[in-house]
C-alpha cells in the first residue's frame, strides 16, 4: 500500500513546488503585463524578468518531474488526463514554448522588440497557469473518465470548478509573485518598487483569497464529492491552515514584513494543493480509478522510488546552492583572474607521442570492433576508439594550433567565379 | 467510433511528432558536446590566464543559454505529446520505460540548475568555482540523452515484461532499459553525432569569419576547437555506424531489410546504392555484389533475411528509411573527409589550411551534419513501423482519440517556425554584439541578472 502511495506524495509535492516556484514566475508575467508604460513601468518588468532568468529553468523542471512520475507510476492516469484533456494541455504547451523563447530573446533584443516579447511572454503567463490548472478542476471534479480521449473534449473543462481552479492559480501565481518581488525589491534596496509590489500583493492577496472562498460555493454544487472532502475529516485541516497562513500572509505584508510573508504565502497556497488531494483520496481520477488500482507493478514502483531517492539526494543540495546564490542577491566579486600563465603549451614532442598512441589506439579500436566478432571485443573496441578521440584531439592541439600564425584564407571567392566562368 | 477516428489522425499524429523531434534533437546534440567544448576553453584560460579564453567561453556560454533555452521547451513538448499524441502507449507500457524518463527529468532538473549558475556566475564566483559549476552540466547532458535512448533502445527491441491481453502484467524497469542489447549502439552512435554536430556548426560560423577575412587568433581558437572535436570525432564515427549496422542485421532484420531495399531472403546479398524500391527490388540502383553479406555478417555467402520474411502489413516503408539511410552515410562520409584532410593538413604542414575550399567545405558541413543526425534517427524510427513497441503494439494503436490533431499540428509547426526564426535572430546577435575582451561589472543593482 505504502508502495502504490509514495509516488502519489511525489506527484503532490511536485506540484506543490511547481505551483510555488514557477507560479510565481508566470505571476511575474502577469505584472509585467499590468505595469503600463513609462520609465517606473520599465523598472517593475526589468525587476520581474530579473528575479527569474536564473532560476525559471529549473523552476520549470518540477512540472517535468510531476509528469514523468505520473506516467511510469500510475501510466493509465496519465493517458486519461492526456487524452481527455489534450486541448487544455496543449495550449498550457504552447505557453511554456513562449515562454522559453522569451527568456533566450530578451538578451538579444532592443527596447521596441522587447515590447513584443514582453507582450506574449504575459499572454504566455496567464494561459498557462490558467489552462493547468483547468486541468486540475477537470480532474477534481470528476470529468475525466480512464481510457483513451472517453470524456468530454470541451465540457471536461469547462465546468465550473476548472474555470474557478484556472482563475485561483493565475491569482495565487500572482500573489506570490507581489510578495516574492517585494521581498527582492526590499533586498536590493528599491524603495518605488517594494511600494509598487506591496500595493500588487495587497490587491493579489485580497483576489486570490476570495477565490478560494468562492471557490468551496462552487465546488460545492458542482462537485460535492470534492466539497465534502475539504469541509470534513483530514480535509477540514489544510483548508483552515490555507485561510490561517493566507490571513497571517496579508497581515505580514501589510506590516512590510516581506521575506516572513514569503512563508506564509507559500504555505496558504501549498495547503491548498494539499487540501485538494486529501479531498480527493484514495482516488486518482475521481471516482473511477483509485491509487492502487491505478499503480503499476511493484518492481516498477521500488525501481522509480530508488531512483527518486538518489535523485533528490543529489538534487536539492544542488537547488539549495542555486536558491542561496540568488536570494544571497551577490556573489563574491572576485574578478581577479588565475595566476597566469602556470603551464605552458603542450610541447612538440608530447604531441608527436600522442599521435603516434592515437593512431595505435584507432588501429586497435578498429581491429577489435570492426573485424573480431565477440562481443567483449566490441566493447574493447570502442573503448579504445573513445581513447584515441581523446588522444588525436590532444595531439592535433586546437588551441596550439590556432596560436601559429596562419595564413590569410585567400582564393577567388565564389561571387568572383560565378561571374567568370572559365 | 475511437478507433475511426484514431486511424483518421495517424499521420497527423505521426508528422507532429515527427517536426517535434526534428526541432529538438539538434538541440540534444548541442547538449551533450557544447559544454565540454565551453568547459575545454574555459579550463584553458584557467590554466594560462590568457583572457582571450574567458571571453570566447563566456560567448559560447550566452549562446548555450539561448539553445538551452529552446531544448527545454522543446523537450517539454515532447513529454507532452507522449500523452497528447499516444496516450495508449504510455498508458500500457508507461510502468515498463517511464523509469528512464523519470531519471532523465533528474539529469534535466541539474542541468537547468548549474546552467543558471554557471551562465550567471561570470566575476561573482572564483574561476575555479565557476570552472566547477560547469562540470554538471557537461555530466547531466550525458545522463539526459543516455536515458531517453534506453527507453528508444527498448521500443526498438522490447523485453523483460510480460504482456496478456493487451496488458502489461508484470515488468523489470532497470532490466528492459539497461540490459538492452540494442541500446548501446544507439547510444554510442549519438553520443559520437553530438560532438560531429557541435563541432562543425560551430566550426562553421567562424569559417565564414575565415572567408570573409577575419582571422586573428580569437577566431582560429574559436574555429580549431571544435573543429578538432569533431575531426577526431568523425572517422571514429563510420566504425560506430559500420558496427551500428551489424547489431541492426542481428537484432533487428527486418529494418536492415528496409535500409538495403532487400525484397527477398537473399544467400550472398548485393548491396544497392541510389535507385528506388519497388515490389520487392532496387531498380536502377548501383549494385555491388556479395557486399551487403560482407558488411552485415563478415561472410560473402551470409544469408540475409529479406523484406519478404514478414507480412507487407508489417513492412516499413522502405524507400523513406532507405534514402534516409543513404543520406546519412554519404554526408557521414563527406565529413570524415574533411575531417581526415584537416588531421593530415595539421600533421603534414603544422598549420591551418589556407585554402578557402577547405572553408567552404566545413561551411557545407554544417548542415550536412543535421542531415546525417535527422536521416540516421528517420532510419531506425521509420524503420521499425507499422511498430511503436516492436512487435508488441502497433502505431496506430497507439494514437489519442482526440480530435484536433490537425489544429494541433498546425499551430504546433508555426509555433516551431518562429521558434527556429528567432533562435536563429538570436544567434546572428550575440555573433554581431561586441564584446569586451575585459568585460567590466556594471550590473552592481542585479547581479545576477545579465548575461554579458
Amino acid at each position: 500500500m505504502a508502495l502504490q502511495i509514495i509516488p502519489a506524495a511525489v506527484v503532490v509535492i511536485g506540484l506543490i513546488l511547481y505551483t510555488l516556484l514557477a507560479g510565481a514566475d508566470f505571476g511575474a508575467g502577469v505584472w509585467q503585463l499590468s505595469a503600463g508604460g513609462g520609465a517606473h513601468a520599465r523598472a517593475i518588468r526589468d525587476h520581474a524578468h530579473h528575479a527569474n532568468a536564473p532560476v525559471w529553468e529549473a523552476n520549470h523542471v518540477w512540472l517535468i518531474l510531476v509528469i514523468t512520475v505520473l506516467w511510469t507510476a500510475y501510466p493509465q492516469v496519465f493517458g486519461a488526463i492526456f487524452s481527455t484533456l489534450a486541448i487544455p494541455i496543449f495550449l498550457a504547451a504552447l505557453g511554456i514554448i513562449l515562454r522559453g523563447m522569451s527568456y533566450a530573446l530578451q538578451n538579444a533584443a532592443n527596447e521596441r522588440q522587447r515590447r513584443y516579447i514582453d507582450l506574449s511572454f504575459a499572454a504566455a503567463s496567464i494561459m498557462t497557469p490558467y489552462m493547468l490548472g483547468t486541468v486540475i478542476g477537470a480532474i477534481a471534479s470528476g470529468r475525466v473518465p480512464p481510457g483513451n480521449a472517453l470524456g468530454a473534449e470541451v465540457g471536461s473543462w469547462t465546468g465550473p470548478t476548472s474555470i474557478i481552479a484556472g482563475f485561483l492559480a493565475v491569482a495565487t501565481g500572482a500573489f506570490l509573485a507581489a510578495v516574492f518581488l517585494a521581498a527582492d525589491a526590499e533586498r536590493l534596496r528599491e524603495p518605488l518598487l517594494v511600494e509598487s509590489f506591496h500595493g500588487r500583493a495587497l490587491i493579489s492577496g485580497v483576489v486570490a483569497g476570495g477565490l478560494a472562498l468562492g471557490g468551496l460555493f462552487v465546488v460545492r454544487s458542482d462537485a460535492p464529492r470534492l466539497y465534502d472532502g475539504l469541509t470534513s475529516g483530514w480535509g477540514l485541516v489544510p483548508v483552515v491552515v490555507s485561510g490561517v497562513a493566507g490571513l497571517v500572509a496579508m497581515g505580514l505584508v501589510v506590516l512590510r514584513r516581506f521575506t516572513a510573508a514569503r512563508v506564509s504565502a507559500a504555505l496558504a497556497v501549498a495547503a491548498v494543493i494539499i487540501g485538494w488531494a486529501v479531498a480527493q483520496r484514495p482516488y486518482l481520477l475521481p471516482t473511477t480509478l483509485t491509487v492502487e488500482a491505478a499503480a503499476a507493478s511493484d518492481t516498477t514502483l521500488i525501481a522509480l522510488i530508488v531512483s527518486l531517492a538518489v535523485g533528490a539526494v543529489v538534487l536539492f543540495p544542488s537547488l539549495v546552492l542555486l536558491f542561496r546564490l540568488t536570494l544571497a542577491g551577490r556573489f563574491d566579486p572576485t574578478s581577479q583572474g588565475p595566476p597566469s600563465a602556470t603551464a605552458g603549451a603542450v610541447s612538440r614532442e608530447r604531441r608527436k607521442h600522442a599521435a603516434q598512441t592515437g593512431i595505435g589506439f584507432f588501429i586497435a579500436g578498429f581491429v577489435l570492433l570492426t573485424i573480431a566478432e565477440p562481443t567483449v571485443a566490441h566493447i574493447f573496441g570502442l573503448i579504445f576508439l573513445g581513447i584515441a578521440m581523446l588522444v588525436g584531439f590532444r595531439a592535433v592541439g586546437p588551441v596550439e594550433l590556432a596560436q601559429r600564425p596562419a595564413p590569410e584564407v585567400s582564393g577567388r571567392s565564389l561571387r568572383e567565379i560565378l561571374r567568370r566562368p572559365r | 467510433m475511437t478507433e475511426i477516428l484514431a486511424q483518421d489522425y495517424l499521420l497527423e499524429a505521426r508528422q507532429m511528432q515527427a517536426l517535434s523531434f526534428v526541432v529538438h534533437i539538434p538541440l540534444v546534440c548541442i547538449g551533450i558536446a557544447f559544454p565540454a567544448l565551453v568547459l575545454f576553453v574555459e579550463w584553458r584560460y584557467l590554466r594560462t590566464g590568457d583572457e582571450l579564453y574567458r571571453t570566447l567561453a563566456r560567448r559560447w556560454s550566452k549562446v548555450l543559454v539561448a539553445l538551452f533555452a529552446a531544448g527545454v521547451v522543446t523537450g517539454t513538448i515532447l513529454s507532452f505529446e507522449l500523452g497528447l499524441l499516444w496516450p495508449n502507449f504510455t498508458a500500457t507500457f508507461g510502468g515498463v520505460f517511464g523509469l528512464g524518463f523519470a531519471i532523465e527529468g533528474f539529469s534535466f532538473f541539474l542541468e537547468a540548475i548549474f546552467i543558471g549558475i554557471y551562465v550567471y556566475g561570470w566575476n561573482r564566483l572564483s574561476p575555479r568555482a565557476h570552472f566547477l559549476s560547469g562540470l554538471p552540466i557537461a555530466v547531466a547532458g550525458v545522463i539526459g540523452s543516455f536515458m531517453v535512448i534506453s527507453v528508444n533502445g527498448w521500443m526498438n527491441h522490447p523485453g523483460h515484461f510480460t504482456f496478456e491481453n493487451g496488458r502489461v502484467i508484470s515488468s523489470n524497469s532497470a532490466k528492459a532499459l539497461f540490459a538492452n542489447s540494442f541500446f548501446w549502439h544507439e547510444f554510442i552512435h549519438m553520443y559520437v553525432a553530438g560532438f560531429i554536430v557541435t563541432g562543425f556548426l560551430v566550426a562553421a560560423s567562424y569559417a565564414v569569419y575565415a572567408l570573409r577575412g577575419r582571422w586573428g587568433r580569437y577566431e582560429r581558437t574559436a574555429f580549431t576547437v571544435p573543429m578538432t572535436a569533431a575531426a577526431v570525432a568523425a572517422p571514429v564515427q563510420i566504425l560506430v555506424g559500420d558496427w551500428a549496422a551489424r547489431e541492426v542485421a542481428k537484432n533487428q532484420p527486418i529494418k536492415l531489410a528496409a535500409m538495403e531495399g532487400l525484397g527477398q531472403t537473399t544467400k550472398g546479398a548485393a548491396l544497392h546504392i541510389l535507385g528506388w524500391y519497388q515490389n520487392g527490388d532496387v531498380i536502377w540502383g548501383l549494385g555491388i555484389p556479395k557486399l551487403l553479406s560482407l558488411l552485415a555478417f563478415h561472410n560473402i555467402n551470409a544469408t540475409v533475411l529479406g523484406l519478404d520474411t514478414v507480412p507487407l502489413a508489417d513492412q516499413p516503408p522502405v524507400n523513406v528509411v532507405r534514402y534516409s539511410f543513404q543520406s546519412m552515410v554519404f554526408a557521414g562520409t563527406f565529413m570524415a573527409l574533411v575531417a581526415a584532410f584537416f588531421l593530415f593538413f595539421r600533421w603534414w604542414r603544422h598549420r591551418l589550411p589556407g585554402s578557402p575550399w577547405f572553408y567552404r567545405a566545413v561551411v557545407l558541413c554544417a548542415p550536412l551534419s543535421i542531415v546525417a543526425l535527422l536521416a540516421g534517427w528517420i532510419t531506425t524510427e521509420v524503420g521499425r513501423q507499422p511498430w511503436v513497441v516492436y512487435g508488441y503494439m502497433r502505431t496506430a494503436d497507439a494514437v489519442t482519440g482526440a480530435s484536433g490533431i490537425p489544429v494541433g499540428y498546425g499551430a504546433l509547426a508555426a509555433v516551431y517556425l518562429a521558434l527556429v526564426i528567432a533562435v536563429g535572430w538570436i544567434l546572428v546577435r550575440l555573433a554581431r554584439s561586441p564584446m569586451p575582451p575585459t568585460p567590466e561589472d556594471t550590473d552592481a543593482v542585479h547581479p545576477l541578472s545579465r548575461t554579458e
